[in-house]
């Protein structure tokens, strides 16, 4: 009795020492003062250089938090409980949430930066005029291939992923859009295609596509596909500069049937507490040098036209990061299909799953 | 006065059991009943029932199983072996330490280590197998798996192990039993309420594995877990979620009735 | 005799060289400076710089102690009133239905729980960061600590309870003389499963947080999508040889502590 007595004096004297010892460390870093800023954002998706940079100029104390999955994030702020000025969501989201109400207006006049943005990706369908969120990277969902693995195949649309040669060679992410997206591309269908015949033409074409498939997974797609464990990968964009970089002899193409045109835009969720701030934040980001140096950390594609120019003509030329405008326009935005065919899309993908086995 | 201190410690876990376990249990039952849509409706549950879902289910039942036999298999008797060591508590702590590294880093060093390059591939090379695909397989799937899940089934059979009572196994080898039959007959009976606890520590969780049958088998393997996370983070199908919730609350119910005391 | 004992060695040490495995890997990797968990470069002290230079890195792990250390603890406490609570339920009915509302938690994904204890906290207006936090976690951990506890009592004899009573013992003197040192390797086996699921947490966690409150494991899982940064590693490698260190030195004291007045070996 006297040791566990002991144990449990031991381990209450430490918990409170360390609680004070935290206490201690957020005051002296400001985290429990009042001029903050809470911002929700991925991992690893900018450069700290750039938070620092910012509560120097502004005064304002920076709260950084991180989420990992669109649906996780706007469960935590739809559910109320938090108190995130920025959040980061990606463009379905963001439709999403504006029709829940989880969003505050953008007030354009506080952020004269926002001139630099590409117009182009500007005015979209999921935020029309955008009101209510500004967008931070942009991207394109493709085909990471290692050539030499393939025996120097050449790839350049969905549909060269059926060829026989290709057998267990494919990594997959775990996306209903994405791999459903493929499917229907693959066939020339629209992403957003809600007819339940394409849909199950694509199911039934994606079943063919099975053997050929080695697995569906998440982020670790990156580790896998620099570590050579397969031939060909579905990834997005930025994913896949970032596995380049690591292994040079990986390459990246935008299939010509077609892709996705993916956004990750700021938005001031309604909890927001600190607005002012977050608009000096959005400002901020805008300033062209500022989103060059975040886009050459992240490694993704910046949408502030006046950025490229302070960008390393290696990453601003590389039509596989900023291509042509004719390719993207061939590109679309994932629309907001409404819960009952979403969920339909992920039933017809949870089959597949099922049936890769 | 004896009921006095008995409501003293019936209070606090009672409590608990009401607040976390019975108010989350009706919430879930109470959201199983609504659709997408947020209408009351059957249809979650007959969704249940078709083809892809009790396929599912029984792909996880038969994994767990497989999981929790190996889990058995090399647990039992690490911890034997344990009990006849000096340092007995030591090493069952330095059992448990891996335990507390995030799961999600062992899981990337497992990716490096069962890679087509990685660690192993290189040993069964060096010993003239050649190199084999083993991520996004059953066996890897259930051995990192049974990885996870063995310190759970060391601890309750190591602590059943140390109440034996020691004369037992002397007056066994006395009557001439061989160590096996010792084993089977002495030892092992009565170390049985350590096993059960194992299992159902191990089969029970083992069912709604998730990030696993992601991480390791490629979502070569599915389990009712994958299609529980894909409803409540993908889709925000919460209705359909919380069915399948219900039903694996049905399945520890029926286990544990099963391999609970009998006396 | 020495054949077998050879055996039975090799057999333990494959045992603890597997168990080990990964962590040694992520220790070899936490010096790589090639930054990423594969084809290690050159040998570099830099990440463990990083952390040690890391202010927000160093709260998140504080706060996951304290989170692991206070939930263990209280979650051991109720876990043992529990075990007590169910041993003391006379009828089998009872019994089996109080057991298998104690396993709920044990069986639910990680997911559903998180979502639950996030609707229950926000409907009675809990405010999500470090009390919610600690809420989830003594509620997970209480299930795996009955389940150490209970079968200890369930092998204890009760006349051992009854010779007490015979003596005058009072309930009190019964419960913490006689009882508590007999399922005392249960207790410990309890908190120690409940630090293990604490610290391991990931799903939960993340549902009930809120305010800037963040654990580690929170922390990692959101750095998977971008590639997981070395310092992680590093970070992962200290906290390990700290621990080793400490168990292995708590072990060695209590043995000194508790050698003088026993003669000879304890079977």
């Amino acid at each position: 009795m006297k040791k566990i007595v002991q144990m449990f004096a031991i381990v209450f004297i430490a918990s409170f020492a360390i609680l004070f010892f935290i206490a201690r460390l957020n005051a002296s870093e400001g985290y429990s003062g009042d001029n903050t800023l809470t911002i929700y954002n991925w991992g690893e998706y900018i450069d700290p250089e750039l938070i620092d940079r910012f509560e120097k100029e502004t005064g304002i104390k920076v709260i950084y938090q991180t989420f990992d999955s669109n649906e996780a994030m706007m469960t935590k702020i739809s559910q109320g409980g938090t108190t995130f000025d920025i959040a980061v969501p990606s463009e379905y989201a963001i439709s999403k949430m504006k029709e829940e109400g989880l969003l505050i207006p953008i007030d354009h006049s506080k952020i004269p930066n926002l001139k630099y943005i590409n117009p182009r990706f500007l005015n979209l369908s999921f935020d029309p005029g955008n009101k209510y969120s500004i967008p931070y990277f942009w991207g394109t969902v493709g085909i990471l291939y290692n050539p030499e693995a393939l025996g120097g195949k050449k790839i350049d649309s969905w549909n060269d992923l059926w060829d026989k040669d290709m057998k267990n060679q494919i990594l997959l992410v775990d996306g209903a859009r994405e791999v459903i997206g493929m499917g229907l591309n693959s066939l020339g269908y629209s992403l957003n295609d809600t007819n339940k015949d394409h849909l199950l033409e694509a199911k039934k074409k994606l079943d063919k596509l099975t053997p050929n498939v080695k697995a569906i997974v998440g982020d670790e797609i990156k580790m896998l596909m620099a570590n050579e464990e397969a031939g060909a990968a579905l990834v997005w964009s930025g994913d896949a500069a970032d596995i380049m970089w690591e292994n040079e002899k990986l390459d990246y193409v935008v299939p010509k049937e077609g892709s996705n045109l993916w956004f990750d835009n700021m938005v001031i969720p309604k909890t927001a507490k600190n607005i002012e701030g977050a608009h000096k934040f959005i400002n901020f980001m805008l300033d062209p040098k500022v989103a060059a140096q975040n886009a050459e950390y992240v490694g993704y594609s910046t949408p502030n036209e006046k950025a490229l120019e302070y960008l390393p003509k290696e990453i601003s030329e590389d039509e596989r990061f900023y291509p042509s405008p004719e390719l993207t326009d061939k590109l679309e935005v994932y629309e907001n299909l409404g819960k009952r065919m979403l969920s339909y899309y992920n039933d017809l993908f949870l089959e597949f799953k099922m049936h890769s086995k | 006065m004896k009921s006095n201190i008995r409501a003293l410690y019936f209070l606090p876990y009672v409590l608990w059991i009401l607040l976390f376990v019975v108010v989350p249990i009706l919430l879930i039952i109470y959201y199983s009943f609504f659709n997408i849509e947020g209408t009351f409706s059957f249809e979650n549950y007959e969704k249940f029932f078709t083809p892809v879902y009790l396929k599912m289910a029984l792909s996880s039942f038969w994994y767990a199983f497989l999981i929790t036999a190996f889990s058995l298999l090399i647990a039992y008797p690490t911890a034997l072996l344990l009990t006849k060591t000096k340092h007995k508590q030591l090493w069952l702590l330095l059992i448990i330490l891996p335990m507390w590294i995030n799961l999600l880093l062992k899981a990337y060093a497992f990716l490096g280590i069962f890679g087509t390059y990685g660690i192993a591939n290189h040993f069964l090379e060096l010993i003239g197998v050649g190199a084999k695909q083993i991520l996004f397989t059953d066996f890897s799937f259930v051995f990192v798996s049974v990885y996870i899940f063995v310190p759970f089934m060391i601890l309750p059979i190591f602590n059943a192990l140390e109440k034996l009572n020691p004369t037992l196994v002397d007056a066994a080898k006395d009557l001439g039993a061989s160590p096996w039959i010792t084993f089977r007959r002495v030892i092992f009976p009565l170390t049985l309420d350590g096993v059960k606890s194992g299992c159902q520590a191990v089969f029970i969780p083992a069912l709604s594995l998730f990030m696993i049958t992601r991480l390791i088998a490629g979502n070569r393997v599915i389990t009712l877990g994958t299609a529980i996370e894909q409803h409540f983070l993908v889709t925000q199908n919460w209705g359909m979620g919380a069915t399948i919730a219900v039903f694996l609350i049905l399945a520890m119910v029926i286990i544990m009735f099963l391999t609970g005391n009998r006396k | 005799m020495n054949r077998k004992w050879k055996v039975s060695n090799i057999y333990l040490i494959i045992v603890f060289f597997i168990l080990y495995a990964p962590i040694f890997y992520l220790i070899y990797y936490s010096f790589n400076s090639g930054g990423k968990m594969h084809h290690f470069e050159n040998f570099t002290l830099d990440w463990y710089k990083e952390v040690l230079q890391d202010v927000r890195l160093l709260i998140i792990v504080l706060n996951t102690i304290v989170i692991a250390l206070l939930s263990a603890a209280i979650s051991t406490i109720i876990g043992v009133f529990g075990a007590l609570a169910i041993y003391s339920v006379k009828t089998r009915r009872v019994k089996n239905t109080l057991l298998s509302l104690n396993n709920v938690l044990l069986v639910s994904p990680d997911v559903i729980i998180g979502a639950s204890f996030l609707i229950l906290f926000t409907i009675v207006g809990i405010q999500l960061g470090f009390i919610s936090v600690l809420l989830s976690h003594i509620a997970f951990s209480v299930p795996i600590v009955v389940l150490m506890v209970l079968p200890k009592l369930q092998e204890m004899s009760p006349t051992l309870i009854d010779a007490a009573r015979d003596l005058g013992a009072s309930q009190w003197n019964v419960i913490t003389k006689v009882v508590i040192p007999y399922i005392t390797p249960g207790i410990f086996a309890g908190f120690f499963m409940a630090l293990t699921y604490s610290l391991d947490d990931f799903a939960v966690t993340f549902f009930v947080t809120g305010n800037g409150f963040s654990t580690l494991s929170v922390e990692i899982y959101s750095m998977a999508r971008q590639g997981i940064s070395l310092t992680i590693n590093a970070l992962s490698t200290l906290i390990f040889l700290l621990t080793i260190l400490l168990v292995i030195g708590y072990y060695f004291i209590t043995l000194r502590y508790n050698r003088p007045g026993r003669l000879g070996g304890r079977k």
